[in-house]
């Protein structure tokens, strides 16, 4: 099988940019959400279409990065 | 690819398409997210999980040298097999899987350039099927530890100004804003990075499509932080991984003679009793 419609987009969720990555293998679109920076995987989901796949990624990527807490990076 | 000071230690994506299914070649995917190979992978490609069988499962640590042939022999991989490792984020595991294939003497392990990722965008062939390993004999060399940076080593670093610490993590991991990668569990229980520390987010080495930018452009990326191979450059980030690619950059890619990776990194750092820890941005970079 060859991977079909490989795309890539950039979004801002819960405060963080993430990268969202879908492509079609077969009958199945599979999608995954990374940080952008670093680029750890947070989410990856595979669903009979792009939107359903996209949408399952986003959601466990927002309940992750809900529980990210900002620190002071100086010495109080 | 000629310009790096070791070219034999990548190979691009179609050396590799020209390739599947040779005898003596095998092709292994290390991801950080394990469910990616499932997804579909390389025709032919096995699978490592860097969780339980790239290191000791009980104690922290790299995989044991008896472990580490019985992998190898599993995978139907022999001392004189050429190993072909990728994976997810530009290979950042796999770059973790080469780094153990070298302490352990594999003469012949390579990188494909670009990773899972350039794999994928470039619309080639993926599988989900499961090829059969016939085991192959395997005899590790002791490790070497040339390449690895112990605790004790850092600490010495730091308190004699010596050597070139890298931090490849993010600047707000580095400066201490936030303890782990957005969306991941905190694993240490202070922010901030080791003294004297020069920041180089590990995917500043990387094109747009993952590949690694040119020898020319390292060197200059490299050197605006001090690191031009002169003393001991000792890399980390969070475990050891981020930083086993930029170890790769620099041994590999720009021959620097004395690179080391300190696997314990942030978490064994950020959590020892004791530890001097700067928090903000680099200071040596501030001073200059």
């Amino acid at each position: 099988m060859r991977v079909e419609g490989f795309t890539e987009r950039n979004l801002q969720l819960a405060g963080w940019e993430i990268v969202l990555t879908t492509y079609r293998l077969g009958d199945l679109y599979h999608c995954k959400a990374d940080n952008a920076a670093p680029g750890a995987t947070l989410a990856r989901t595979s669903a009979p279409s792009k939107e359903e796949a996209e949408e399952k990624a986003i959601r466990r990527a927002e309940e992750l990065l809900l529980r990210t807490k900002r620190r002071s990076a100086s010495k109080p | 690819m000629g310009e790096y000071a070791h070219p034999e230690a990548i190979v691009s994506t179609d050396w590799v398409s020209q390739r599947l299914g040779e005898a003596n070649v095998r092709i292994v995917e290390v991801d950080v997210d394990t469910r990616a190979w499932r997804e579909g992978h390389l025709p032919g490609a096995i699978t490592w999980d860097w969780q339980t069988q790239l290191c000791d499962t009980v104690r922290r640590d790299i995989l044991p040298k008896e472990d580490f042939a019985r992998l190898m022999s599993r995978s139907g991989i022999a001392n004189d097999t050429t190993v072909i490792l990728y994976g997810d984020n530009n290979n950042w595991f796999a770059a973790w899987a080469f780094w153990q294939l070298r302490l352990y003497g594999h003469p012949d392990a390579r990188l494909m350039n670009g990773g899972r990722r350039k794999w994928l965008s470039e619309g080639r062939e993926l599988t989900v099927d499961v090829v059969p390993v016939t085991p192959a004999d395997y005899h590790p060399q002791c490790a070497d530890f040339e390449n690895r940076a112990f605790l004790p080593e850092v600490l010495a670093a730091v308190r004699m100004n010596s050597g070139s610490l890298v931090d490849v993590r993010e600047p707000e991991e580095f400066s201490g804003e936030i303890l782990a990668p957005p969306g991941l569990n905190e694993t240490c229980q202070r922010g901030g990075h080791i003294p004297g520390a020069r920041n180089i987010p590990w995917e500043a080495v990387c094109n747009p499509d993952g590949t690694f930018r040119s020898a020319d452009e390292l060197r200059a990326l490299y050197a605006a932080h001090g690191i031009d191979g002169s003393a001991t450059a000792i890399c980390y980030c969070r475990i050891g991984e981020r930083s086993s690619h930029t170890w790769f950059v620099l041994k590999y890619l720009l021959g620097f003679p004395k690179v080391k990776n300190y696997d314990g990194s942030w978490t064994e750092w950020g959590n020892l009793i004791g530890a001097p820890i700067e928090l903000g941005p680099a200071q040596w970079e501030q001073g200059q």
